[in-house]
């Protein structure tokens, strides 16, 4: 994308003010060479986005920002109910409530060097990954309904986890308001087989180890430490989500002309929050996170007891678990104004700052734990949210380093061996069942994200608290 | 292989963070099985996997490009359900009706090295049309 197009409204907030049928403006937020290296799509599908009914404020991309469906990925929006605001499945995605939580273990990264190769067999035979994986836990219909009301609180109930976990999960491990009783019998069908699976693509579990500090205050609240092996799990809500994401993006196609929206695009699928088909969306899109929340407790589980098979009495408490793919509803000020709001965050992570978001202490007191995914051979960010980040973009902020190189050029550029071989000769070992898989996923198909969360930071989103380097990475 | 102007045949369109898959037919059924090859690709290679076993699916839809997102769906489904990959696709479009037959085999993730899972078919670049040549095209971008 070319700067000199946009208007320059600060060093890293870019203006696309409204014109034609946008009813409000399009921000981006970015340095010069993020937006340099953004897909042309991206103006074109948030440019899209502010057209919506309802918009209030801005229609906003993350520094991540690539070319998705319907709404950019890393883009932000939020929706009015009483101005006939929308509700868009494709601006939530098929794999709903998407997103990362991170273990903070009494573990050394020394301590995960001297058994590393066991340890990653181990880990990669316990947490089932990659297509056509099958976890080990099957519900019947009352189960599934249980699981698809609580959440990870079903999960903890159920034995996976336990109950201080909760508190470090956003809406405290589950969402209010699903519906699992309109949940389609198809999704159910496609999630029977697939709790605690982790899932294939972009998806992982790794093991970290926390390289660099930046705040110290917010480090000693999250119980960070220079050396320390943290545990991060990348995943969503499975083949439940991805049911319900295409079951609900065809019915707003379809449904859409007869509400009166028109749409810049039909990949903009969307109804209006308070019509039957926006409520029941609703309903079944809360049931969907609680299946993700659900499924990260499972899988945390999972990973917890491998780390005591190795380790015996090691401690790994959940630092917190953020998704990066919902619409909730929240408080925001809008024009002076207290308003009740439909925000829907696609490959965008929630980013309350201190006192805001009702966050346990002692993160209340330097704000909501953002995790910024890697890629594998990249490093991956710990921030916490800043509060100019309400103002800045609705108490949002990035969600990893977004793809610079689509998976079929990566295929051809890098090969899987070689991919395994070159990161295990920088000491990180890395499974999956697919070498293909990992060729896609290379860390040169990805924006440098360090980049990335440096934007965040000047453009007030999140302030940088830790970087951490992979040591071992489960790929599905 | 078959690019937008290419003959009958399949392949994948650039996306940045998914897949686009294209099918190119002499009539819109068999645009739409080279489109299911295309998306089978993604996930593994065709050559891999043998026509072992037969699954039936139906779908209807007014407009083409509906159709083509359903019967996308409909074989992901199949795959995400049966724990399959399908190498082999015939279709059936009669009015608004679909009736697809595909054959594949049970995923072995040895043998197959699956890559990737297909989450969904998309609106994005969704397209079915018969080109000026009188070639059919129908393709959209997967979310994997």
């Amino acid at each position: 994308m070319d700067p000199t197009t946009l208007e320059q409204i600060s060093p890293y907030e870019w203006q696309i003010p409204p014109t034609g049928d946008m009813r409000v403006s399009a921000v981006i937020i970015a340095d010069e060479d993020l937006i340099r290296g953004m897909d042309e799509k991206v103006r074109q599908q948030i440019t899209n986005v502010a057209c919506l009914p309802g918009i209030v404020r801005a229609a906003y991309a993350m520094p991540d920002a690539h070319w998705g469906y319907g709404f950019p990925i890393g883009g932000v929006a939020a929706f009015d109910p009483d101005q006939g605001g929308v509700i868009s499945a494709g601006g939530v995605g098929f794999d709903i409530s998407c997103g990362v939580r991170m273990l903070a273990t009494n573990l050394t990264a020394a301590q995960i060097r001297s058994r590393q190769r066991d340890f990653a067999h181990e880990m990669s035979r316990s947490i089932p990954a990659g297509v056509g994986s099958r976890g080990r836990i099957h519900l019947d219909d009352a189960g599934m309904d249980d699981m698809l009301t609580g959440g990870a609180r079903w999960a903890v109930t159920e034995g996976y986890g336990t109950v201080e976990d909760l508190e470090r999960i956003e809406e405290q491990g589950q969402m209010a308001g699903a519906t699992p009783g309109v949940v389609s019998p198809r999704a159910k069908r496609r999630q029977r087989d697939e709790m605690g699976t982790l899932g294939s693509g972009n998806h992982y579990l790794e093991v970290q180890e926390v390289t660099d500090i930046f705040d110290d205050a917010a480090v000693r609240a999250y119980g960070l430490s220079p050396g320390q092996a943290v545990v991060t799990i990348h995943c969503g809500s499975r083949g439940l989500g991805h049911q319900i994401g295409t079951e609900y993006l065809r019915e707003m196609a379809l449904a859409a002309p007869g509400y009166g929206i028109i749409l810049p695009d039909r990949e903009l699928a969307c109804a209006p929050i308070n019509s039957e088909l926006g409520q029941r969306y609703l309903g079944v899109m809360r049931a969907g996170i609680n299946c993700a929340l659900a499924n990260r407790q499972i899988l945390t589980h999972l990973a917890r007891g491998v780390l005591e098979r190795f380790f015996p009495g090691c401690q790994a408490p959940l630092l917190y678990d953020v998704s990066h793919n919902t619409c909730k509803e929240e408080l925001h000020e809008i024009d002076g104004e207290q308003k009740r709001l439909f925000v829907h965050r696609k490959g965008a992570t929630r980013s309350f700052g201190p006192g805001m978001g009702n966050m346990p202490p002692p993160l209340n007191k330097v704000g909501q734990p953002v995790l910024i995914g890697g890629s594998m051979g990249t490093e991956s960010w710990v921030l916490a949210g800043d509060e100019r980040s309400e103002a800045a973009a609705l108490s949002s902020a990035c969600h990893g380093a977004g793809r610079a190189m689509s998976r079929h050029q990566a295929a051809r550029t890098w090969t899987g061996r070689g991919v395994q071989d070159e990161l295990a000769a920088r000491g990180i070992i890395v499974t999956s069942p697919s070498r293909r898989g990992i060729a896609e996923e290379a860390p040169g198909a990805y924006k440098n994200v360090t980049r990335v969360v440096e934007s965040a930071e000047r453009a007030g989103l999140a302030r940088r608290v830790a970087r951490l380097a992979p040591l071992v990475c489960v790929k599905g | 292989m078959a690019g937008e102007t290419g003959p009958p045949g399949w392949s994948h369109f650039p996306h940045q963070g998914d897949v686009g898959v294209r099918g190119i037919g002499r009539d819109m059924a068999e645009a739409f099985e080279n489109a299911a090859r295309a998306m089978t690709e993604v996930v593994a290679p065709l050559d891999t996997i043998r026509p072992a076993q037969s699954v039936t699916v139906s779908c209807r839809a007014a407009d083409p490009s509906i159709l083509l997102l359903d019967w996308l769906n409909e074989v992901i489904y199949a795959m995400a359900t049966r724990s399959m990959l399908f190498s082999d696709f015939r279709v059936g479009i009669e009015g608004e009706a679909l009736v697809g037959e595909m054959r594949g085999e049970p995923v072995e993730p040895k043998r197959h090295e699956p890559s990737v899972e297909p989450k969904g078919a998309t609106l994005t670049e969704l397209r079915v049309e018969q080109r000026p040549d009188g070639l059919w095209l129908a393709q959209c971008v997967v979310d994997v």
